[in-house]
């Protein structure tokens, strides 16, 4: 079995992770599981990919950065669709799932998120047909790096990527006022607006960190596999048992998580096949559920 | 005219065939509370089991039976009733979005299998030569139609009768009190996740059965019957209808069903052939979004009985003095 399957699975599951930190987050903070995070993911490539485009018109063709495939316009682009990303879960939330949260009922919440997944996904095959299209289509040359394994410069760049992003989200949460609140939250929710913390500034927070990653993890498909409405629903049940396998509500969890379900899942796909991929992170989840329903770091119901 | 009424009875069993789906699924979600996205999944388990069961025999997968058609409704009850209830003995103990994201699961799982063990499924062609009560009629489309009609309303009464019977039982009444009081009940002696996971069962063995019918009634499926649209479709019917209710079941199905026909037809008719793939994908937009807005403003639906559950003291004095009144 050739060692390939590391960077296979790490690649995988840096994308697992990153859109596990946002699932994670909105289930300990909103306390519901939200089925439209995959199509945050979906909806923020679609936006890079456009702002791409619409820099391409502007500024004629640029040349990327040395060995990358991609030049400056997706990092300005990619920054562009995390913001729209972030305002499109506001906007969900606001027109939504906060209404719906003050009846009181947690399940109403998660049905209304599978609604709204269905409708912002087919409103993308609407727009942008199924039809798979890419940020670039030229072919990156890998470099073998010893051990048979062989990796692109687009694909160490986005490791360093997560890598930076997943610490940042780290201290975010550990060292500042409005990380301890959000814990705070997620920990004793009577308790934490007894202290006088500000709930609704915690949720807008929680909305922005999750948008803003599920744009990532979405650009990152979009960059290494290719872009179409369902990439992000694909993505759920992985993103789902990654969280859970993590222990919900912790950051660290939900990417080591990810980055389980990725090696395992690229392990299979060598022993077994490509097509049974999507069944790894089902077994995974019902090994969890039997054996530690808490998951690796979690902490146990209050 | 005899066209008209061909139709009418093609679309009427397509129609209750849905609705044994939502009443599958009220009796989970509407009487029990439990939250079930993989419906589709175990519609696919009922529909295979009973294709494997009937059809002749075929070389290339396992099986073909060719059993009667009555021991593949049956079987496709028992299997549907066997997955429904692991799923719940393994995520009922725990919190209720669990059970959501692993039926989720289910659904992808079942998907997979259904595409790729082509010995047992066929793989992505399906299974077609599925027998179909009254095959011999196929000759005269209408009387055919109308037999399947019979057939299908018969079955449908025949669960929504047993459905009433069981929600008003002592049964139901314990599911009852478990959705709005878990702790109350509980403290009658009642075994909550026990109770719980044979709603799941029976609710599941409704769904393969409504799976099975179908199969039968179309004579071929293939895995793209089982798509999580379908998961979608029945919920909004059931939210129209109003969770809760057995009756709001099969009028919300009928009333969707009409709804969804209805805008395929127009959408066929308004728009050019290349451009109908997009016009269908605007329809989901639309029943998402009308889900969403029944879900914020009309959340019992048509003729629902679900109530919210007592949170601030003033609503609680309401509710109650509303379900004492009811009851």
């Amino acid at each position: 079995m050739s060692l390939q399957f590391v960077i296979d699975g790490l690649l995988t599951g840096s994308m697992i992770g990153l859109g596990a930190i946002g699932v994670t987050l909105t289930y300990s903070i909103l306390r519901f599981s939200n089925f439209a995070h995959g199509d945050f993911m979906a909806w923020g490539t679609y936006a890079t990919l456009a702002v791409v485009s619409a820099i391409g018109a502007t500024f004629g063709k640029v040349a990327p950065i040395a060995p990358l495939s991609f030049g400056w316009p997706l990092l300005v682009a990619l920054v562009v669709g995390m913001a729209f990303t972030a305002l499109l879960a506001l906007l969900l939330d606001r027109v939504l799932f906060s209404r719906l949260r003050s009846q009181g009922q947690a399940i109403i919440v998660v049905m209304a998120s599978f609604g709204a997944s269905m409708a912002l996904r087919s409103l993308l095959e609407f727009t942008f047909t199924s039809r798979p299209t890419y940020f670039s289509r030229a072919i990156q040359i890998a470099m073998p790096v010893g051990f048979g394994i062989r990796i692109t410069p687009d694909q160490i760049a986005l490791l360093l990527l997560t890598a930076v992003l997943v610490l940042g989200v780290h201290l975010l949460m550990t060292r500042t006022q409005t990380g301890r609140a959000m814990q705070a939250l997620s920990q004793n929710a009577a308790l934490a607006r007894i202290v006088g913390i500000d709930v609704a500034s915690v949720v807008r927070v929680t909305w922005i960190i999750g948008g803003a990653l599920a744009c990532v993890a979405g650009v990152m498909i979009g960059i290494l596999v290719q872009i179409r409405p369902f990439m992000g629903f694909d993505m759920l049940l992985p993103m789902f048992a990654a969280a859970i396998l993590g222990g919900i509500g912790s950051i660290p969890g939900a990417v080591l998580g990810g980055l389980i379900i990725g090696l395992a899942e690229a392990g299979a796909v060598q022993l077994i096949g490509a097509e049974w991929r999507a069944a790894v992170s089902f077994i995974i989840l019902m090994a969890v559920l039997f054996v530690r329903p808490i998951g690796l770091f979690g902490v146990r119901e209050r | 005219m005899i066209d008209l009424i061909g139709y009418g009875a093609f679309f009427l069993t397509t129609a209750l065939i849905f609705s044994l789906v939502t009443l599958g699924l009220n009796l989970q979600w509407g009487l029990t509370g439990l939250f079930n996205v993989g419906l589709a999944g175990f519609v696919a388990i009922g529909a295979y089991t009973s294709a494997l069961l009937t059809t002749p025999d075929d070389a290339a997968r396992l099986g073909g039976f060719g059993l009667p058609i009555l021991v593949g409704w049956l079987g496709a009850m028992v299997v549907g009733g066997i997955a429904a209830a692991l799923t719940g003995m393994a995520t009922l103990r725990l919190r209720s979005d669990y059970l959501a994201i692993t039926t989720f699961g289910v659904a992808v799982v079942v998907q997979l299998v259904a595409l790729n063990a082509q010995k047992l499924t066929g793989g992505p062609f399906g299974i077609g030569f599925i027998p179909r009560p009254f095959g011999s009629l196929a000759e005269k489309p209408l009387l055919f139609n109308l037999s399947n009609l019979a057939v299908v309303a018969a079955v449908t009464l025949v669960a929504y009768l047993a459905l009433e019977h069981l929600s008003r039982s002592p049964w139901g009444r314990v599911l009852k009190a478990l959705r709005e009081d878990e702790r109350a009940a509980i403290s009658l002696g009642k075994s909550a996740r026990f109770y719980r996971v044979q709603a799941f069962a029976v609710g599941g063995a409704i769904m393969a059965l409504a799976g099975a019918l179908q199969a039968h009634f179309t004579g071929f499926i293939a895995p793209d019957n089982y798509l999580p649209i379908l998961t979608f479709q029945v919920w909004v019917m059931l939210i129209v209808g109003g969770s809760g209710s057995n009756l709001g079941a099969v009028i919300g199905s009928i009333l969707v069903w009409g709804i969804w026909a209805g805008s395929g037809t127009l959408t066929s008719v308004l728009f050019a052939p290349e451009q109908q793939a997009r016009a269908a994908s605007l329809q989901i937009v639309a029943i998402g979004v009308m889900l969403c807005i029944i879900l914020l403003i009309r959340p019992n639906g048509l003729f629902g009985d679900r109530l919210l559950r007592p949170r601030l003291g003033k609503r609680a004095k309401v509710t109650t003095a509303k379900s004492s009144s009811g009851s």
